[in-house]
């Protein structure tokens, strides 16, 4: 196996693109050094993002902001601009394992991982996040939701990176907000996840909404019946009623000893209800 | 496959050392330069008893490879006493009999400074939810918690 730390994200592709045998990104390496240690995977190659300037940052970009796919969990939750506008993505990147895995672990590694049960997914999916992918032909954008397509496979091309996550600025009155179930209350994979953003105009009328659910099918769902029960509602309970039984309606989960089918397509109601009424709570305060 | 050189300081010594591209910062550790504090629990990153830092940020040492250390600052359980003064947390797992077999202990160590560094009067609740990727097969969490409170008290008095 050949360690590559390269300086630019140009030199970073170059090495992926030319590479002949088994190549693969090492941004926090809390997924990759598990597979590597186990024996999953022998690389070839392994380029660490990490001396990449560019994707070390936090930056602000239009209103929002600009997430390197090198920033750790642990310094995206101390950036208070994020924390504000993007509640809910922050509260979901702080799910993710422990805080050792905290200090390392990225959240365009979690997107890439490509795990359905990832937790910063359906919370960045939920914020309508854009990916900025580099690559052998350039550099091209990409809805977070179309990263994944099934366990451990994504969309991207040999030689692409993620190289860094677009969360867009937000009107007034907007918010988000991640929940998730497991049997215990830390360290542990979701048995369902639901992230939920709204927007509200100035009589407390939601004007748009995206709601995200994780560990329900092979990748992270975008569920749009389960936004159009809120949209033109004050999310009130009729329209709960009706966003919990569009997620629910929405999931085509595995059965297995974490969580039966059945239960998973209840939870994902509750959870989608529960997240609504809180990103709701934190709208009208924005 | 050639080996990888890395100049990183460790415990405030700037140290040089070779290792195998794909061996962990923990194996680099314990195996190399003979600092056998931090052990390897599980080697997934669930049981926290590698904990060291990386340039002040709590990480898992069985996760990181030991070339990624090149330039950068590790700090291990091995340079919390200063000479024979043990650190506050040290004295009150020690007081609190906050261990039986010992092996979770220099990792609930690191975590622990770690966190009283970042937030020096956390409630018991934030030191649960910190240490939650810390794990004890043996005492119960109880007393490790009492005994960081505690050490947690003495510190802040100065």
């Amino acid at each position: 196996m050949r360690y590559e730390t390269p300086g630019s994200i140009e030199s970073a592709v170059a090495l992926l693109a030319q590479e002949k045998g088994r190549a693969y990104v090492l941004a926090g390496g809390t997924d990759l050094l598990v597979r590597l240690r186990g024996g999953y995977i022998e690389p070839d190659l392994v380029v660490d993002v990490k001396r990449i300037d560019s994707m070390r940052k936090i930056t602000a970009e239009g209103g929002g902001f600009r997430i390197g796919a090198a920033v750790p969990a642990a310094e995206l939750g101390e950036h208070p601009g994020v924390r504000k506008l993007w509640p809910g993505v922050v509260e979901a990147v702080e799910l993710i394992g422990s805080k050792q895995v905290q200090g390392r672990a990225t959240m365009v590694g979690n997107l890439c991982n490509a795990s359905p049960a990832a937790d910063s997914v359906p919370a960045m999916v939920a914020a309508g996040a854009i990916a900025t992918i580099v690559g052998p032909s350039g550099k091209r954008n990409l809805p977070v939701e179309e990263i994944s397509t099934s366990p451990g496979k994504t969309t991207l091309a040999k030689g692409e990176i993620v190289e860094s996550i677009l969360l867009s600025a937000r009107p007034p009155h907007s918010a988000d907000a991640y929940l998730r179930f497991i049997p215990r209350t830390e360290m542990d994979i979701a048995v369902v996840g639901a992230g939920v953003s709204i927007t509200l105009d100035d009589k407390g009328v939601c004007k748009a909404a995206r709601v995200a659910l994780g560990a329900v099918a092979e990748r992270v769902l975008l569920v749009g019946p389960a936004a159009d029960a809120l949209i033109g509602s004050k999310l009130d309970a009729a329209a709960l009623d009706k966003l919990a039984a569009a997620a629910s309606a929405a999931c085509r989960p595995i059965d297995d000893k974490r969580g039966t089918k059945e239960f998973r397509i209840k939870v994902a109601g509750v959870l989608a209800r529960r997240a609504a009424t809180i990103a709701l709570e934190r709208a009208r305060k924005s | 496959m050639s080996q990888v050189h890395v100049t990183a300081k460790i415990n405030g010594d700037t140290t040089e050392y070779l290792c195998e591209a794909d061996e962990t910062l923990l194996d680099v550790l314990r195996n190399r330069l003979g600092l056998t504090g931090a052990k390897e629990g599980c080697g997934t990153g669930d049981c926290g008893a590698c904990s060291v830092t990386l340039d002040g940020r709590l990480v898992c040492s069985c996760l990181v490879l030991g070339a990624e250390a090149n330039g950068r600052d590790v700090r291990t359980i091995e340079g919390m006493a200063h000479g024979e003064t043990l650190h506050p947390l040290q004295r009150k797992f020690l007081e609190h009999a906050a261990l039986q077999c010992g092996i979770c202990t220099p990792g609930f160590l690191v975590a622990a400074k770690a966190l009283l560094d970042k937030n020096p009067d956390p409630t018991e609740t934030e030191i649960r939810y910190w240490l939650a990727g810390n794990l004890c097969r043996c005492t119960g969490y109880d007393k490790i918690v009492r005994a960081v409170q505690d050490a947690a008290a003495e510190m802040r008095k100065g």
